[in-house]
């Protein structure tokens, strides 16, 4: 036994003596007694805590796992969308009408900033921007989603897209790409058919998740506006993963859109521009495949530049717009209303035959007027016509003839037949907005609680009166009394390479009128320009291109007094708004028509005078230009 | 009579030559070290985004400096710490005046000077000081004398003076964290019961008061953990994005190097104060229940060493350290499971980061010391 060994035994205890050697390990003893306790107290509570802890995880991560794992999910990917090109517009020729160019612009994303406000209040350091585009800018950002990035400006100079690269790191959440904005290289030839885009407003939001995009554009007008759907497109999308400042890492999936499609339309541009060079303010020509119903022009004057409407349209320009009585926003052509005239006097005979109330060969005499009881209606030939027959009451358009044939057969069955030629119902045309115009009847009159009277049939017999048409339904009317087919009047020639509908005559239905009605009607509108007397003789066309057939129209806008008959009223005297209305339409060549047209010249006087001359120049215009192939004249000579 | 044992009472007596003091070393408590600092350098490599450099190579490092001076420190003889036990108390508080006077100051925070390429925080240092300075207070007292508060005056005052200078750098997570270690070691060197229940009651009591006094990002931190969705881009930012990437681990997780919020940047730090959750995402609940299984055995291990040592100025030091280790895991894995507050603290051997690497294995080195002589002879106990 070696002597530590009993050493052993005193554990704790320094030297014996002192205060005591048992009394100093009894305290020992006790002291270490209670750390023990404590200690264990200590340390189970601490581990205890671990164990908390380990609970702790296996809630996070075992019971909610599924929940945080789809939080991990949408945190990591963030889904872009990718705008498809916007369809282009293409004349009958291909020619573009409305197209895409290139547009820098500067974006903000706004789960890109911590601060919008003051990225913008940067932002507008570098390129200034004002009040209402701020409003707009925080307007957008609010009703989209954060990753959707907003256009804060568009349309970017070289000077500003450098100045906002080089302060790039001061500016989080902006970025500069480059998108496309709408081209309208015709400007204002096409504007009132080709219709312009805008940005969407709140009820153009139709959950199509597209028009959330910055710089997106709707068709608010014409063509743009009714093929909208189609000329959109469909959005594609991107699933990025992205990290936690919206850094893009990778791109996980990509569902490529549906670009927008192109539309065709069957108006010819060069004419439509050709035409617009050659009228005034306040005249609207049309021009139509009288087998078909295209439209292939339709100018009216004045016009507007569709191309204004990119950017926005300025207050200054929109009040200059619409307090231009002459409304250039509006299509004359097919919201311009107009009582029809003598180019009216085809229906009327057309009904009185129809109504056996008359035949061709009847005949009325004209001394000049009609009198009514104590009424007495005039002919504009103050020493009348004679004795007519109904081709001659067309070529001479002998006011008294329709007086008295329209007397017969009664206001109604006039309507009826006036509503067939397309007067007074709704076209169906892919302009939004055309104006339906009006053809009064008897019923129409007592609904307004008036009578109708006697007075009122014959006076509505010349196409003077309640009427109010449009230079379009004027054209469809010529189309279809040169083709006996209620062809529809239209601008979609191909969508996304498939054609439009009608293009063949036989895709239209007969009107169900005698052909030997028609053929006498075509006759005298023959007879109107090409035989010695007829009213428009000086308007017909050269014997190279062919012949056209027509009929004249004057429109009184004031009332001619007594008084003033008797005195010689000559309405050239007149202030020129008080001046009449000259009207005309035609088809032709006359024994196999192709082209029908109409021609409204405001305050133009007369027919004859106005009218006339400029739809034979709208008629060689369109022979140049869409003269048949040799092979389609080879086809249609033998018919 | 084993041969261990003859040894320890050989060395006890004298002849305690290097080479007995590493036979005493206890080599599966190094292991154990090696192996959480082994799942911190992996962690770290994935938080590098699959690459060494830049945390991963440097950790390995320190560790290994870490290491040496661990093992340095379990050498030296536990009454000349004993000794020196003062003094290091006295250094620490200098430091702290110091740092509080020139030094750096980081996101608000912590506070630390620049010593050649090292950065210490004198904070974290201070803490290991006072463990030691009460346990050479403590080590002689009987059971009577911890009954006599004013005894027991000199010690509170040692732990105050630092929780206030720690609290004006300012760092309320680790004043706290001073102040509840300074706690332990007075419950466990025998403090009455009824003394820790006033104390606790005039904390109730001056909580209040003190919030006031808080700065602004401390009470967001407060605020936002008491609801952390009311600002999810601000304060709340983290523990919810933390919550998020820990519980889209799953059970099995999603694989090395294959955790999507710690890639793409959503989880903040984390290679230092959420360096668990980035375990937690990629090796899941299994992952994450192992790293806390290991760090429970360290603890277990410092408790051990504090039951088996034969005098009190080691049991204090192993209850001191072994709970100032506990709440550094403890406030850590609580912060990244939103479980308490974000307090900025690093989860021991496992985050990046020099200056913790250092204290905690100096830490360790004290804990191994007072192990290899826990038989050692100190002064008999005192009234």
């Amino acid at each position: 036994m070696r002597p530590w060994r009993r050493a052993e035994r005193g554990l704790g205890s320094g030297r014996p003596g002192g205060s005591g050697f048992r009394g100093v390990r009894r305290e020992e003893e006790r002291r270490r007694g209670v750390f023990t306790r404590r200690a264990l107290l200590l340390g189970a509570g601490q581990l205890g805590l671990f164990g908390f802890l380990g609970s702790r995880l296996y809630r996070l991560q075992s019971e909610e796992g599924d929940r945080y794992a789809t939080l991990a999910e949408e945190n990591r990917v963030s889904a872009r969308l990718i705008p498809p090109p916007r369809g282009r517009i293409l004349d009958r020729n291909g020619q573009v009408v409305a197209g895409n160019q290139l547009n820098w612009r500067a974006l903000l994303v706004a789960e890109q900033t911590q601060d919008v406000g003051a990225t913008l209040e940067t932002f507008s350091r570098i390129v200034p921007l004002t009040e209402q585009e701020r409003a707009r800018i925080e307007r957008d950002v609010r009703r989209r989603r954060r990753f959707v990035p907003v256009a804060v400006r568009e349309f970017l100079s070289w000077e500003d897209m450098a100045r906002i690269e080089v302060n790039a790191p001061d500016l989080p959440g902006i970025l500069i790409d480059v998108g496309t904005t709408r081209l309208y290289p015709e400007r204002e030839h096409l504007a009132h058919l080709v219709g312009y885009v805008a940005p969407p407003a709140e009820r153009d939001m139709d959950g199509d998740p597209l028009l959330e995009l910055p710089g997106i554009r709707v068709g608010r007008a014409g063509i743009e506006r009714h093929h909208d759907l189609l000329l959109r497109g469909r959005a594609g999308a991107v699933q990025l993963e992205v990290n936690a400042v919206g850094r893009v890492i990778r791109e996980l999936d990509r569902r490529e859109g549906v670009p927008g499609q192109d539309v065709q339309i069957s108006v010819d541009a060069g004419l439509q521009k050709a035409l617009r060079g050659r009228i005034e303010e306040g005249t609207s020509v049309v021009v139509m495949d009288a087998r078909n119903g295209e439209v292939l022009a339709m100018a009216a004057q004045p016009s507007f530049d569709p191309n204004v409407f990119n950017a926005g349209v300025s207050g200054a320009q929109w009040r200059q717009w619409t307090a231009n009585r002459a409304t250039p926003l509006i299509n004359k052509a097919t919201n311009g209303l107009y009582a029809p005239g003598s180019t009216f006097k085809m229906i009327v005979g057309l009904a009185g035959l129809e109504a056996r109330v008359v035949t061709p060969g009847d005949r009325v005499f004209c001394p000049g007027h009609l009198d009514l009881g104590d009424t007495r209606f005039h002919c504009w030939q103050r020493h009348g016509h004679g004795s007519l027959d109904m081709r001659g009451a067309i070529k001479l358009s002998c006011d008294v003839y329709f007086y008295e044939v329209a007397k017969r057969t009664g206001i109604d069955r006039i309507a009826a037949m006036a509503n067939r030629f397309g007067l007074g119902v709704e076209l169906d045309i892919e302009l939004p907005g055309t104006k339906k115009g009006l053809v009064p009847t008897r019923a129409w009159r007592q609904a307004q609680g008036k009578p109708w009277n006697l007075g009122d049939t014959v006076v509505h017999g010349i196409g003077q009166g309640f009427y109010q048409l449009t230079p379009l339904q004027l054209a469809t009317m010529a189309a279809r009394l040169a083709t006996g087919r209620a062809v529809q009047p239209h601008l979609t020639r191909m969508v996304g390479g498939r054609p439009g509908r009608g293009t063949r005559p036989e895709d239209w239905p007969s009107l169900g009128i005698a052909e030997r009605d028609l053929k006498l009607m075509r006759e005298g509108m023959w007879a109107v320009v090409n035989e010695p007397g007829g009213t428009a003789l000086g308007s017909r066309l050269p014997a190279a291109l062919g012949v056209m057939a027509g009929k004249t129209g004057s429109v009184q806008v004031r009332r001619v007094s007594r008084e003033q008959r008797e005195r010689g009223f000559k309405a050239e005297s007149q202030p020129r708004e008080w001046r009449p209305h000259a009207l005309f339409v035609a088809f032709a060549p006359y024994e196999n028509p192709l082209y029908a047209v109409s021609v409204v010249v405001e305050h133009g006087l007369s027919g004859s005078g106005a009218a006339a001359p400029l739809a034979r120049d709208a008629m060689v215009e369109v022979f140049n230009r869409l003269r048949p192939s040799p092979g389609q004249r080879v086809a249609e000579a033998g018919r | 009579m084993s041969a261990t044992y003859e040894r320890r009472l050989l060395a006890r007596d004298r002849g305690f030559g290097l080479l007995q003091k590493l036979w005493l070393i206890p080599w599966s408590f190094v292991l154990l070290l090696c192996a959480i600092a082994a799942v911190g350098y992996v962690a770290l490599y994935s938080a590098g985004g699959g690459s060494a450099e830049p945390y991963a190579a440097k950790h390995a490092l320190r560790f290994g400096f870490g290491l040496v001076l661990m093992l340095s420190i379990a050498m030296v003889d536990i009454r000349f710490v004993a000794r020196l036990a003062w003094l290091g108390y006295g250094v620490g508080i200098a430091l702290l005046v110091l740092v509080l006077l020139h030094g750096n100051v980081g996101k608000g925070a912590q506070r630390w000077i620049e010593i050649g390429p090292l950065q210490l925080q004198p904070s974290e240092l201070m803490k290991i000081m006072l463990v030691l300075g009460l346990a050479a207070w403590f080590q002689r007292a009987s059971w009577e004398r911890m009954g006599n508060l004013l005894f027991l005056i000199p010690p509170a005052l040692m732990v105050l003076l630092p929780v206030g200078l720690i609290l004006r750098q300012p760092n309320l997570g680790t004043a706290l964290i001073a102040g509840m270690v300074g706690a332990a070691v007075f419950f466990a060197a025998g403090a009455r019961w009824w003394k820790f229940v006033l104390a606790a009651g005039a904390v109730a009591v001056a909580a209040p008061i003190a919030y006031d006094h808080l700065h602004d990002y401390q009470r967001a931190r407060i605020t936002t953990f008491l609801d952390p969705e009311s600002d999810p881009l601000g304060a709340g930012y983290n523990i919810i994005q933390s919550k998020i990437a820990l519980g889209s681990g799953g059970l099995w997780g999603k694989g090395f190097l294959q955790g999507t919020q710690g890639h793409l940047n959503f989880l903040p730090e984390k290679q230092t104060d959420f360096i668990f959750t980035m375990i937690a995402e990629e090796f899941g609940l299994a992952g994450a229940l192992t790293v806390l299984g290991l760090l429970s055995l360290v603890l277990a291990f410092c408790f051990g060493v504090a039951l088996r040592c034969r005098h009190q100025f080691g049991r204090l030091i192993a209850v001191g350290l072994g709970t100032n280790f506990f709440l550094y895991v403890f406030v850590n894995v609580a912060m990244v499971t939103g479980s308490i507050p974000v307090g900025g603290v690093p989860l021991p051997l496992i985050s990046h980061g020099g200056s913790a690497m250092l204290t905690t294995m100096l830490g360790f080195g004290l804990l191994l010391s007072v192990h290899v002589h826990r038989d050692a002879e100190f002064g008999p106990v005192r009234d």
